[in-house]
Formats: C-alpha cells, sequence, structure tokens
C-alpha cells in the first residue's frame, strides 16, 4: 500500500503561480476524515466513493507514478485534482502517467508533481501535461517557477503543444 | 549535411543557459549531488577516474570541415590539446573542468553542436553507417531519418528519466556497418512491393553485462509513421520497463521478460491511440530534412582512366598500394572513393588525435572532401567523395600527419575503451593491451596476410570496447584485485549478427598477446583458400583454438 510521500508543504506552484496550500494529503489507513480540502489515495477514492462524496471540502486523489492509468481512469473524472506522486525523481513513469491522463482520458482537472521532484524538470513535466507542482520541501517557488520557461519552443508533440514544430513552423 | 534554421539554434542556445545556470546553482550548494547527476550527464558530463569527461554529440556521425576546428580549438583551449572519438561516432575530452563547461558549450553551440543526451537514461545519439549517401549497396541514405530521429528525441519531454539508457540506429545498406541489430531499436530501411520506403523495426539489442541479438518487432512500418511508433515503443518501455536493478533495466530485459511477440503487441497496442495522430510525418517535412543530403556537385569522369593511373601509381609507390586496398572504398558515383583515416597507428590510443591532427582533417576535408568528416563506430574518420585522381595527393598529407596507417579492418584496427586509465568503471586497463597487440603485429605482410579480422576490448563487461561482437574479443576482468583478461571468439556485427563465445579461463596481460598469436595460429593453419579468421572459426569451432592456448607449455 502506499506510502505518505509528505506533509504537504504550505505553499506550491499552480499554473506558474504561488499559491497557498489548502490540501491536506492522507496516506492509506484513514480513520476518519478530516474537515476542509483532501487528497486521498485513489484506491481509497474508488472503495469509499459514495463516502466521500458527501465530504464537506474538495477531495482530490493522489497515485504513485508508476501506477497504471487503466485501472484507476474511469472513476476519476470528476475529481478536481490527481496528484502524482515520484517516490524518486528520477523514475520517470509519472510523465507517462500526465500524459495519458490529458491526452487520451482527457482529464482536464489539476495534475499535480508531488514528492521527490527537482524544479530543473519542471519544463517538461508541463508539457506532460502537469500544471501544478508541490516539492518535498520548502524552497523557493518563485525561482523555481523560472525553470518552466528553459524553452521557448520544443520539437515534440505533446499536452502544451499538440502540434510538431514542422508542422507549425517550417 | 543538415543546416540548423533559428528554431533549432535556439534550442541549443537555450540548453546551454538552462545548463549554466544548473551548474551554477550547484556550485552554490543549491543543487544536491544526487540531482545534479543527471542534469550534468544529459549535458555529457561524467565525473571519471581522474578528471571528469565531456562528451559531445556527433549526430549520426556527420561534422563539417568547421565543427571539426572548432572542435581542435576547444581541445587547446579548455583541455589538453587531444580528444578520443568513441564507438557511437561521439567525442570525448579527457580533462575539461566542471565549471568551464558551460562555456565549452557555447562554443560548440557557436558551430550548430552539442553535448545534449551523449549520457545518462534517456536517448542517446543515433548512429548509422559511415558511408550513408555514397555507399554501392544503399537502399537508401538513412541520414535524413537520423536527423529526424534526433530532432524527435532531442529534449524528448516524456523519456528523459527513462530506466536506462536507450540508443537506436538506422540501417540504410544490404550489408550493416551500423551494428544496429545490437541496439535499444535497430531500424532497417527497407521497400515494400510497390517501391514505398519504409521501416523493418528491431528491438531489444544491445551489449553491456547481457549482450542481446535485438528481435523483430514490425517488418514494415510505412515511413510516415516512424515518430509515432518510436513514442509508442519508448512509452511502452518508459512505463514497464524494470527500475529496480540497473542491470536488468535495459529494453532487452523487457523483451526477453515479455518475449518479442507480446512485446510487439503491447507496442502496437499503445500505437493504435498514436497512429495517424498529429506527429505523423508528411511529405513536406521528409522533404524538408532530405533536402539538406543531397548529392554534392560531382564531376562526371571516366572511371576506367582514373583507374589506370591508380594502378600505375600504386606499382611505383608500395605504401600507396597498400593504402589503397586497406583505406580506400569504392562508392557508388564513378570517379570518387571514400577513404579512412586511420586513428589506430601503434602506440596512439584507439580512437585519439590530437588538435593538430584535427586540424588537418579539417584542411584535407576543405580541399578532398566538400568539407564534410564521418566518424564512425570503428573510431576512425571517413572523408567521402573524394575524386580518385585526388587520392595520391591526399595519402601524401595524411601521411605525415600520421592518419594513413594503412590498417583499416586488419588486427591492428582494433575497438578499444578507454579503460581503466581513465574509466572509474573499468576492471582492467585496455589501451595498454591494444598498444602491446600492435607493437607484436607490427610486420605488414602478415598483418595483411591474416586479412579482415575484428578485434574489440573491453575493460569491463560495459562492453563500451564492444567485446561481444569482435571476431576476437578480450575482456578485462578483476580477480582479487589484479587486472586480468578472458579471450572470446566468433563474434561479429553484421547482418548475421553473432556474439563471441568465451574461449577459457582468463589470461594474465602478459598472456594475452601470446595467446592471440596461438589463436593467429590455429586460423593460418587451418584456413581453406581466401577463408578469413571469422569464416575458419566458424568452420572448425572452438575447440583447436582453445587446446592451442591453454596446451600445457612443453
Amino acid at each position: 500500500m502506499h506510502q505518505l510521500p509528505n506533509e504537504c508543504p504550505k505553499q506550491y506552484l499552480k499554473d506558474g503561480v504561488v499559491i497557498d496550500n489548502q490540501w491536506q494529503l492522507l496516506g492509506a489507513d484513514i480513520d476518519s476524515l478530516p474537515a476542509g480540502d483532501i487528497l486521498v489515495p485513489v484506491a481509497y477514492w474508488q472503495a469509499n466513493h459514495q463516502q466521500l462524496t458527501e465530504h464537506s471540502g474538495k477531495v482530490g486523489v493522489w497515485v504513485d507514478g508508476h501506477e497504471q492509468v487503466e485501472e484507476f481512469a474511469g472513476s476519476i473524472a470528476t475529481v478536481p485534482v490527481i496528484a502524482i506522486n515520484f517516490p524518486k525523481f528520477v523514475d520517470g513513469r509519472g510523465f507517462s502517467l500526465a500524459r495519458l491522463l490529458r491526452e487520451r482520458y482527457g482529464y482536464i482537472g489539476e495534475i499535480r508533481a508531488m514528492g521527490d521532484i527537482i524544479r530543473d524538470q519542471l519544463f517538461l513535466m508541463q508539457r506532460c501535461g502537469f500544471n501544478a507542482f508541490q516539492f518535498a520541501s520548502e524552497i523557493d517557488l518563485a525561482a523555481a517557477s523560472k525553470s518552466l520557461n528553459d524553452f521557448s519552443d520544443s520539437y515534440q508533440v505533446a499536452v502544451d503543444q499538440p502540434e510538431p514544430l514542422f508542422k507549425r513552423l517550417r | 549535411m543538415y543546416i540548423y534554421d533559428q528554431y533549432d539554434q535556439k534550442l541549443v542556445d537555450e540548453r546551454v543557459e538552462q545548463y549554466r545556470d544548473q551548474t551554477q546553482r550547484y556550485l552554490d550548494g543549491q543543487i544536491s549531488e544526487e540531482a545534479f547527476l543527471p542534469l550534468r550527464l544529459q549535458n555529457g558530463l561524467y565525473v571519471q577516474r581522474l578528471a571528469p569527461m565531456l562528451r559531445i554529440a556527433v549526430p549520426y556521425g556527420l561534422m563539417s570541415s568547421r565543427q571539426v576546428r572548432k572542435i581542435a580549438n576547444i581541445s587547446r583551449t579548455f583541455d589538453k590539446g587531444y580528444v578520443h572519438f568513441t564507438t557511437r561516432q561521439n567525442i570525448q575530452l579527457n580533462w575539461p573542468v566542471l565549471e568551464e563547461v558551460p562555456d565549452i558549450l557555447a562554443e560548440l553551440a557557436s558551430v550548430e553542436m552539442h553535448a545534449i543526451q551523449t549520457s545518462g537514461n534517456c536517448i542517446r545519439n543515433t548512429t548509422t553507417d559511415q558511408f550513408a549517401g555514397v555507399a554501392n549497396d544503399e537502399i537508401e541514405d538513412p541520414r535524413p531519418w537520423c536527423e529526424i530521429i534526433r530532432q524527435w528525441s532531442t529534449i524528448h519531454p516524456e523519456f528523459a528519466f527513462l530506466p536506462r539508457k536507450f540508443k537506436i540506429a538506422v540501417c540504410g545498406s544490404e550489408e550493416d556497418r551500423a551494428a544496429f541489430l545490437l541496439h535499444d531499436i535497430g531500424i532497417q530501411i527497407v521497400k515494400n512491393d510497390n517501391g514505398e520506403t519504409g521501416f523493418h523495426i528491431y528491438a531489444g539489442g544491445g551489449l553491456g553485462r547481457t549482450p542481446v541479438i535485438a528481435s523483430s518487432i514490425r517488418e514494415f512500418l510505412p515511413k510516415e509513421h516512424l515518430l509515432t511508433y518510436l513514442d509508442a515503443i519508448l512509452r511502452v518501455y518508459n512505463r514497464f520497463g524494470n527500475r529496480d536493478n540497473k542491470y536488468k533495466a535495459r529494453i532487452k530485459i523487457l523483451v526477453r521478460a515479455w518475449t518479442p511477440a507480446v512485446f510487439a503487441e503491447r507496442v502496437e497496442a499503445e500505437w493504435e491511440h498514436l497512429k495517424n495522430g498529429p506527429a505523423t510525418l508528411n511529405g513536406d517535412e521528409i522533404e524538408r530534412v532530405k533536402s539538406f543530403f543531397t548529392a554534392p556537385d560531382y564531376q562526371s569522369i571516366d572511371d576506367a582512366f582514373v583507374d589506370a593511373q591508380l594502378q600505375s601509381l600504386a606499382t611505383e609507390h608500395k605504401a600507396f598500394s597498400r593504402w589503397l586496398d586497406r583505406n580506400v572504398r569504392a562508392q557508388k558515383q564513378a570517379g570518387y572513393a571514400s577513404v579512412t583515416l586511420s586513428l589506430k597507428p601503434a602506440g596512439v590510443a584507439p580512437g585519439d588525435v590530437t588538435d593538430r591532427q584535427l586540424d588537418t582533417i579539417a584542411d584535407l576535408a576543405d580541399r578532398f572532401s566538400f568539407g564534410e568528416i564521418r566518424t564512425t563506430h570503428n573510431q576512425n574518420i571517413v572523408l567521402a567523395d573524394v575524386l580518385k585522381s585526388e587520392l595520391f595527393a591526399l595519402w601524401q598529407l595524411a601521411k605525415p600527419a600520421g592518419l594513413a596507417t594503412p590498417n583499416i579492418g586488419t588486427i591492428n584496427d582494433m575497438i578499444c575503451c578507454p579503460g581503466g586509465d581513465y574509466c572509474s568503471l573499468a576492471n582492467a586497463k585496455s589501451i595498454p593491451v591494444a598498444e602491446a597487440i600492435q607493437r607484436k603485429f607490427d610486420d605488414l605482410d602478415y598483418v595483411y596476410d591474416l586479412g579482415d579480422l575484428e578485434l574489440n576490448i573491453s575493460g569491463c563487461m560495459n562492453a563500451c570496447g564492444h567485446h561481444h561482437i569482435g571476431h576476437i574479443g578480450i575482456l578485462g576482468v578483476d580477480k582479487k584485485g589484479e587486472e586480468w583478461y578472458q579471450i572470446q571468439l566468433g563474434g561479429s556485427a553484421n547482418k548475421n549478427a553473432a556474439l563471441a563465445k568465451v574461449l577459457g579461463r582468463s589470461l594474465s596481460r602478459d598472456a594475452v598477446v601470446d595467446s592471440i598469436e596461438k589463436l593467429l595460429d590455429v586460423y593460418v593453419e587451418n584456413r581453406l583458400d581466401q577463408e578469413s579468421f571469422l569464416n575458419t572459426y566458424q568452420r572448425i569451432g572452438i575447440e583447436k583454438f582453445k587446446e592451442r592456448v591453454y596446451a600445457p607449455a612443453s
């Protein structure tokens, strides 16, 4: 079962802006739901869907990057946030997961990268459909957000640019 | 060759600035050692035994004289005045300073070069045949396809953190000179019954600790689908490749675990979603890229006349004749030939050249080969499109520069990794072994009599020296802290690719050269007519070789 990746830091980046983090991250063992906005493991969401619709705050889900989107995609169309956890920043499976959520399943809510991510991944992550970034430790988020703009254009098709460079500009 | 437009240029310029900022933050203590590792690797920077090493990309082995001069200049300014050509057709600087690497990358960007993804767990430099565009047996020039793959793979958003490194090779000819079956993806250009170009796709090949020959996963992929199909393979690998154990993380392990048939099914299923999507190539883009690889302005030549002239020069100059035999290759354009400049003279680490030699190579290219230089996976340099009538002049200039050793394809043209002299992974030194072999077999008549012979040396089982695919392979191993060498026989990197078999227990460095001599004796005694070492081995088997090498001293 999932390890709780980390406490939610006070702030995170969303759509390029630093915002206060209202979300509480819940691990596998949930005895009772706290008030307010919560992120629950996707398995918990699937098992307790009815009960969670009655929750007073907003309810999002979180998954590990290696979890198979095919197994849960059908149940999360309406959640406002899907947080993808990176147990290690070099584990690139979360990149594919985010693209699949956006491009194959048409998910339009927030996709948040969290866990062991580094700011130098932000440009690539944004291309894969992540629009929010929650770091494991308190860092200078405004400075980190500069990495979203490391490149002004790219060759490939991705979520942020569905046409390849060669069809747009050449 | 391909010329950058404003978009290509901006991308490499922005990459330099990105890495400059990353280096500064690392030096300021804002990026941990662990987080900096993949960032520097994906910009070509290793930290080796003695110093950092910077690997510069040479896309599919093609360079201009301007670029070669820039490399010479960089090696003088930032390094010790020599560079190393690798088996992935790339260039390595052995002594750069970490703090200066951003400046080196900026210098490279000024001549449309970079070090992007030359190491790390990402898609590496795509390689191909050094005789692309001029080979007699070519089905289609592979270089435009390599460039299309280069652009697709460069800073790919989804595949920068793969389970392990990922190598692609493209073969566009009948004979394979790209070892494409020993790559994570091997792409063979084929034509269907209607004469349309497509690709036979292989996956799961590779050397390293577990050498595997790639399996066919799709016999004919229409050309416009190349990138969406590659995306599908990479996505399946990125999602399902093993990440728990780095020695089980290459795609070959996944292909084998699932079986090639199941792997192919999974790729096809993924591809169904991507096929005909926006990344599908169109004729305009294919033609745009192809337009950079057009034929140079060939003269119309009377081949018979120049051949007669060459013949007479060869009769007069024995050394020129040897060089013609070993280092010059016919090409499909009448009156022209391709010259291999040997980077394997005795006494020099295979693949090493000095800054002055690089300048000479650039000068030779300007005068004789339309300013183009090709690097080879055998760690030599090729100048293609040389007028046959100019071969003698080229030879006379190449010889004093130490670039005309007539040993291409012989036992002395060995592939050799940097080994324990430089590399922190190595179990044993490899360069001194290469040198000892070259010193031992310095009688050219004997060497020529042995004919085509590939001898490959790796200093450890990571196999950078491709020992598994040498006709004779030498592998450095560690035995209780001492350097020993295992000999393997019968490897081959052509379309009938074969992996070498271990001859027997490993040997001390002193015994290696004598044992090689015994192997060659067995070959000479047993060969039939013009039979090569490899063919003799395949016919008579390993036993006779084994008996001779391990016979008790009499």
